[in-house]
């Protein structure tokens, strides 16, 4: 029996010719990525056990993102605390505020992601990195504890679901459409404890942008990572980020390797999808829900909120002007300052919109754009669970870029595609 | 004596257990005192010391914020039965030395308010108002001895001596 791509990487990591789903392994951690949230209780709790140390001063990168610029005082402490810890250790990849961003987005965009390796964040969205034929996951903050020290994790080998992504997307019809299709049908609970591994010829038509949307979702149906493949466009995208570390290895899953289950999907007839709330589950073609009216559109986040999201909401925005409050979130300052010299935030500002600094900001209630009582709110984000973005009584709809840029000019929920 | 909260629900989330507008701390009684805030608001005025918390699937679901365990611990909560939790939840619940118990059975069989003892060494769930038992799988070896050492770090700790 052969070995999915997953098990590979896991097997290299800790040090086996094979591993088999449900053995325990220590695995050798490539990257940890640390942020403002998580890692400040893990720094106390090393500070307190006594092993304040980091096993690598090179694998760990450090981003402030859900409460940066600082929003209150409590979140000012956090950052202190992950402040002087970076320094302390002398943090090689420390990205300060100007150069921060939402981790997601960052880690790839600076060179941070390689192919075959083992990447942990104290995150649930971790697993984005799988795009790039990682292995990566998120963790909270003992593991990180754990990861920061020694370098090594224990891990249960995932069995691996396949997603075969067939046909070719509908113009109007993006990657957050098909990862909403995906969690519609088999739940937020459908891939629990597994990996979800995407192939098929809808996903080689897309980018690592677009990919990135899909693995990043792979935790809102339970999963431990999502992960795809290695081909062309991969390679394209590292050599034009990749910096220091350039080598890694390429692994693919065996033919013969064994799946707990395979799951087809036609992304031809793929409409564009909104997720009703209260889960990532609830998504329906935009047809069953159009016109019902919101109070605001975010587009942002580490989901959503990369130049090519950017570009394809000013492409319906341009020459518009939104009914709504409407949020723009470049998630890094590569991006912010791409979006500015290509002319998005002029298609922005003239629409209406506000253009807010890189953060997690509303995606996760934190601030910039939270909800009052009863307030719907059309969101290019991962998450519609109660209170996700304010008042417990709000709501949010999950949609992809285009749909919410049409729905901000809308003021409800609109279908995209007759603004293409 | 512990009393049992019964949440007749799948997918409890890391938002409703401690919603992301209270992350700017870590201080667990800060944090214990918005315990399922979004989900029941009255629970931290109702939970007393060696309660249990009972609910349905995928317990924990969502955000990798251990933040969730602390508000739980710190409500003095004995331990959460579910049928299922979500994978990160589950994993730091071990790593914190937290106990939770994996039962099918126990959301059909105990009622909200029900007076409960658990026999964690023979996995056993008594019910006393309804009398009944009810049994669970318990913890594997190799999670039972990070919590047995007092959680992750305490093991790695211990393990490297």
């Amino acid at each position: 029996m052969g070995m999915t791509i997953t098990e590979k990487i896991l097997a290299k990591a800790a040090g086996a010719e094979k591993v088999v789903p449900g053995q325990l392994i220590d695995a050798r951690i490539d990257v940890v990525m640390c942020h403002d949230v998580t890692t400040p209780p893990a720094i106390s709790m090393l500070e307190e056990k006594g092993i304040d140390r980091v096993f690598d001063r090179e694998r760990i990168v450090v981003t402030p993102d859900h409460f940066q610029p600082a929003k209150d005082i409590k979140s000012a402490e956090l950052h202190k605390r992950l402040d002087a810890w970076a320094r302390r250790h002398d943090i090689k990849h420390y990205y300060k505020l100007g150069r921060a961003g939402v981790c997601h987005a960052l880690l790839p965009e600076q060179g941070h992601i390689r192919p075959g390796e083992v990447i942990v964040g104290g995150d649930s969205h971790t697993c984005t990195y799988g795009a790039f034929g990682a292995f990566s996951t998120g963790i909270g903050s003992t593991d990180a504890a754990a990861a920061i020290a020694t370098g090594q994790l224990w891990f249960k080998v995932p069995a691996s679901m396949k997603f075969v992504l067939n046909g070719s997307l509908s113009p109007g019809v993006y990657s957050k459409d098909v990862v909403l299709a995906v969690i519609a049908r088999i739940g937020v609970d459908g891939a629990l404890y597994r990996a979800m591994e995407f192939v098929g010829p809808a996903l080689a038509e897309m980018s690592m942008e677009a990919r990135m949307t899909i693995t990043n979702m792979a935790i809102e149906a339970g999963a431990k990572s999502g992960i795809i493949g290695f081909d062309d466009v991969t390679k394209e995208y590292l050599d034009e980020h990749l910096k220091d570390k350039t080598d890694y290895i390429v692994y693919e899953s065996d033919s013969d390797a064994e799946y707990s289950a395979i799951e087809e999907f036609d992304c031809s007839a793929i409409e564009p999808m909104v997720a009703l709330p209260h889960l990532p589950s609830g998504g329906v073609p935009v047809s069953e829900c159009a016109g019902k009216e919101m109070d605001q559109a975010y587009i942002g986040s580490c989901t959503n909120g990369r130049i090519e999201d950017l570009r394809i909401a000013a492409g319906i925005l341009k020459g518009k002007e939104v009914a709504i409050r409407t949020i723009v979130v470049p998630a890094t300052p590569e991006i912010w300052k791409q979006a500015k010299d290509e002319g998005l935030f002029d298609v922005f500002y003239d629409a209406g919109c506000v253009i807010s600094a890189p953060t997690c900001g509303a995606c996760l209630g934190g601030f910039m754009g939270i909800l009052a009582s009863g307030e719907k709110c059309i969101s290019t984000t991962n998450r519609n669970f109660v209170g996700r973005m304010g008042d417990p009584k709000s709501e949010v709809y999950l949609a992809s870029p285009a749909t919410a840029a049409a729905s901000a000019v809308e003021g409800k929920i609109a279908d995209c595609r007759k603004y293409m | 004596m512990s009393i049992a909260h019964v949440y007749k629900r799948d997918h409890i989330n890391t938002d409703e257990i401690i919603p992301a507008r209270y992350l700017n701390t870590d201080d667990e009684m800060e944090l214990a005192s918005h315990c399922l805030e979004d989900l029941d608001g009255d629970f931290v005025n109702k939970v007393a010391e060696g309660d249990v918390i009972v609910a349905g699937d995928d317990f924990g679901c969502g955000s990798s914020r251990e933040h969730a365990v602390w508000a739980i611990r710190g409500a003095k909560v004995g331990t959460v039965i579910a049928r299922t939790f979500a994978r990160i939840f589950y994993r730091n619940a071990i790593n914190c030395g937290f106990y939770l118990i994996e039962s099918q059975d126990a959301i059909e069989k105990i009622n909200d308010g029900d007076e409960v003892e658990i026999d964690y060494e023979n996995g056993v769930i008594r019910n006393k108002t309804a009398g009944v038992d009810i049994s669970f799988n318990p913890l594997p070896d190799f999670a039972l001895e990070i919590i047995n050492d007092g959680g992750l770090l305490n093991h790695i700790t211990k393990r490297q001596e």
